[in-house]
C-alpha cells in the first residue's frame, strides 16, 4: 500500500485542511517550544540550560514529586478496582443487572474539568457533605484540613477514578466478552473456580487492553492541572499554585514571563507523553496503522 | 478443599460479598450526582443544616437561578453561549477537515499517507493537553491569542476524529463500491460528495459527538488562551464563580457574590449539555474508547 512518489494526487487534495491543522496546531508549537527551551531570553542558544534551571527549581522536584505520588495511586487504584469491577459485573446472571450497573458506573463519565472537581470540593467539604461522617474520620472536621497537601494525592485519585473508571469497566467488559466462552468453559471443568479462571485465564487475555488503559492514564496523569489549580483556589493558601508540573510551567510563562522555562517544561511533559504514544505504537497491539 | 465441606456457606458469603461491593461502588458513583440535583434546590442555610440528601423546594430553585442569572451582570449566559460558540465552531471545523482526510487515508493513494497515518496515531494517543502551553507559547509570539480562533482552531484540530473516519472507511465500505462510482465517471470529489459521505452518516455523528463532549469539557486551553471575563467558556467562568464563593472565599465574606447552592447550580448547568449528549448516547462513547482496535 506503499505510494512509491509525492508526486500531486487527490488525496492531497482531501488531507490538506487536516495537514495544516496538524501543521498549525501538533508540529509547529512543537518545533517553537523546542527552539525556546533552547534558548535564552535574547534568543541566544542556550544549550539545555533552561532544563538545568528549571530542574533545579526547588519547586520542580517537589512537583514532580506530587505528580508521581498520584499516579503510583492512579495507576494500581484504577487497574485494581477496574478489573474487579469488570469481572464481577460480568459474571453476574442477570442481565438487567449488568447493563444497569456498567450505566450507573460509567455516567459521571459525563464530568470533565473544572465541573467534576467543584462537585468533589463540596463533596470534601464536611460542612455540606452528604458522606461528612467519613470524611472527617478520613481527613479531619474542616475543609482546609480536608485538602491538606499530603491528602491530595488521594483526592485527585477520587476525583479521576470516579470521572474515568466507569469508560474503562465497560471497555474491560467489552474485552471479556471476546474471550470465547469454550475457553471459559474449558477451565471450568479443568476445576477453575471463578477466582482461578479470571487469575489465570482471562486477565492474561485482557493483557492488551490493561496496557492500553495504563498507558493512557499515565499520560494524562502527568498533565494534572483544573484539579490542584482549583483546589488551590479554594483552598486559602493551603496548597500553592505550583503542585503540579503543569502548574509550574503556567507559572514560569504567566508569573515570572520566562517562556523559555515554561517551553523547558512543556517539553519533558511533552516528551514524556510521546513516548508513551510512541511506545505503544511502535509495540504494535492494538491500533493498526494498516 | 475446605471450600467443598461447606459449599452453601462459602457461596452465599461470596454472593453477599459481590453484592456489597457492587452496591458500594454504584453509591459512590450515583451520591455526588444525586447531590448535585438536591443541592441546587436548596437555600444557604438549608445546605449547611438540612439532610445533605434531603430535596429543598422548587421556589427555592428559582431563586437560585435567578441570584445566577444576575451574577455579574449576566456573566452565566455569556459563558454558556461562549462554551456554545467554540465548541460548535470547532465541531464543524473538525468534521469539514476532519472527514475527507479520514477518507483519503483510507481509500485514496497518495504520497505521504503512511507517515500522516503514524504521526496521527501518535498525536491521538498523547493527551491534548500536553500540546496547550506550547500552542499558547506559538500564538502569542504571532500574537495571536486572546481571540476566538486561538481556542476554535487548536480544538478543531482533532486526530482521534481522523483515526475514527479512517477506521471507519476502511473497514465498513468497500473500495470496491467507491471504485465503481468511479469508473461511471465520478470524479474523486464526486465520489466523495456522492457515494462516500452518505455512508459515512454514523461515524460522522461519532466524530461530533467526541468532539463536542471534549471541547465542551476543555479546561487549559481557553484557561491559558482568553483572558477576559466576558470570553470565558463556562467551564473557565466557574473558577471566577469558585472566587466569589464564600465557602471557598472567606475573603469575600458576607457580601459574597455567589452563594453556595447557586455554585451548584452554575456546575449542574455546565454539564447539562454533555449530561445530556450522554444519556442518549453512552454506547458512542464507548464505541469511541474501543474503535479501531483489534480483538483483544
Amino acid at each position: 500500500m506503499r505510494s512509491r512518489s509525492w508526486r500531486p494526487a487527490a488525496g492531497h487534495v482531501f488531507v490538506s485542511g487536516y495537514v495544516v491543522l496538524l501543521v498549525a496546531f501538533g508540529i509547529a508549537p512543537t518545533v517553537y517550544a523546542l527552539n525556546l527551551a533552547f534558548t535564552d531570553g535574547e534568543g541566544r542558544f542556550a544549550g539545555i540550560g533552561n532544563f538545568l534551571r528549571t530542574a533545579q527549581d526547588y519547586r520542580f522536584v517537589a512537583a514532580v514529586g506530587h505528580v508521581a505520588t498520584y499516579l503510583v495511586l492512579w495507576l494500581v487504584t484504577l487497574t485494581v478496582l477496574v478489573l474487579l469491577l469488570a469481572l464481577v459485573v460480568h459474571r453476574l446472571a442477570s442481565r438487567w443487572s449488568r447493563a444497569a450497573l456498567r450505566f450507573v458506573y460509567y455516567v459521571p463519565g459525563a464530568l470533565a474539568g473544572a465541573s467534576s472537581v467543584l462537585l468533589w470540593l463540596f463533596m470534601l467539604d464536611p460542612s455540606v457533605s452528604p458522606v461528612d461522617g467519613l470524611v472527617r474520620s478520613l481527613w479531619g472536621d474542616t475543609f482546609v484540613q480536608v485538602i491538606a497537601p499530603g491528602h491530595l494525592p488521594w483526592i485527585f485519585t477520587i476525583i479521576a477514578f470516579w470521572t474515568g473508571a466507569g469508560g474503562w469497566i465497560t471497555v474491560m467488559y467489552g474485552a471479556l466478552n471476546s474471550i470465547p466462552y469454550t475457553v471459559i468453559e474449558a477451565a471450568r471443568v479443568d476445576g477453575a473456580g471463578p477466582v482461578k479462571t479470571a487469575l489465570r485465564v482471562q486477565l492474561p487475555m485482557l493483557r492488551k487492553w490493561i496496557v492500553y488503559m495504563l498507558i493512557l492514564s499515565l499520560a494524562a496523569g502527568t498533565q494534572l492541572f483544573v484539579e490542584p489549580q482549583l483546589v488551590s483556589q479554594a483552598g486559602f493558601g493551603v496548597v500553592g499554585t505550583d503542585y503540579s508540573l503543569n502548574q509550574l510551567a503556567y507559572l514560569y510563562a504567566f508569573d515570572q514571563n520566562d517562556f523559555n522555562g515554561s517551553a523547558a517544561i512543556a517539553i519533558d511533559l511533552l516528551i514524556v507523553a510521546l513516548c508513551c504514544a510512541g511506545l505503544f505504537v511502535a509495540r504494535g497491539g492494538l491500533f493498526d496503522a494498516d | 478443599m475446605r471450600t467443598d465441606q461447606r459449599p452453601g456457606v462459602v457461596r452465599m458469603a461470596g454472593r453477599a460479598l459481590v453484592a456489597v461491593l457492587l452496591l458500594a461502588f454504584a453509591l459512590f458513583f450515583v451520591l455526588p450526582m444525586v447531590w448535585l440535583l438536591l443541592a441546587s434546590t436548596k437555600s444557604p442555610a438549608d445546605l449547611i443544616h438540612a439532610n445533605p440528601l434531603s430535596p429543598g423546594s422548587i421556589g427555592t430553585l428559582v431563586t437560585n437561578w435567578q441570584h445566577l442569572m444576575s451574577f455579574q451582570d449576566g456573566a452565566v449566559l455569556t459563558w454558556m453561549t461562549n462554551s456554545v460558540v467554540y465548541s460548535a465552531l470547532s465541531v464543524a471545523l473538525t468534521l469539514l477537515v476532519g472527514i475527507p482526510a479520514g477518507y483519503a487515508m483510507a481509500l485514496m493513494r497518495f504520497g505521504g499517507r503512511r507517515l500522516l497515518l503514524i504521526v496521527t496515531l501518535v498525536v491521538m494517543l498523547m493527551p491534548a493537553t500536553a500540546l496547550v502551553l506550547p500552542i499558547f507559547l506559538e500564538l502569542s509570539y504571532l500574537g495571536l491569542v486572546n481571540k476566538t480562533a486561538s481556542v476554535v482552531l487548536p480544538m478543531a484540530f482533532f486526530p482521534f476524529g481522523v483515526y475514527l473516519t479512517y477506521i471507519y472507511f476502511s473497514t465498513s465500505v468497500p473500495g470496491d463500491l467507491l471504485d465503481a462510482a468511479r469508473l461511471d465517471g465520478c470524479g474523486e470529489t464526486a465520489t466523495f460528495f456522492r457515494v462516500a459521505l452518505p455512508l459515512a452518516k454514523p461515524v460522522v455523528a461519532l466524530v461530533a459527538f467526541f468532539s463536542f463532549v471534549n471541547n465542551w469539557n476543555n479546561f487549559f486551553l481557553p484557561y491559558v488562551m482568553l483572558p477576559n471575563s466576558d470570553n470565558y467558556p463556562m467551564q473557565v467562568g466557574l473558577t471566577q464563580m469558585l472566587a466569589a464563593t464564600p465557602t471557598f472565599n472567606p475573603v469575600v465574606g458576607a457580601n459574597a457574590e455567589v452563594q453556595p447552592p447557586e455554585l451548584v447550580l452554575a456546575t449542574l448547568v455546565s454539564i447539562a449539555p454533555v449530561l445530556l449528549v450522554f444519556l442518549f448516547s453512552q454506547r458512542f462513547l464507548v464505541a469511541g474508547l474501543t474503535a479501531g482496535a483489534t480483538k483483544g
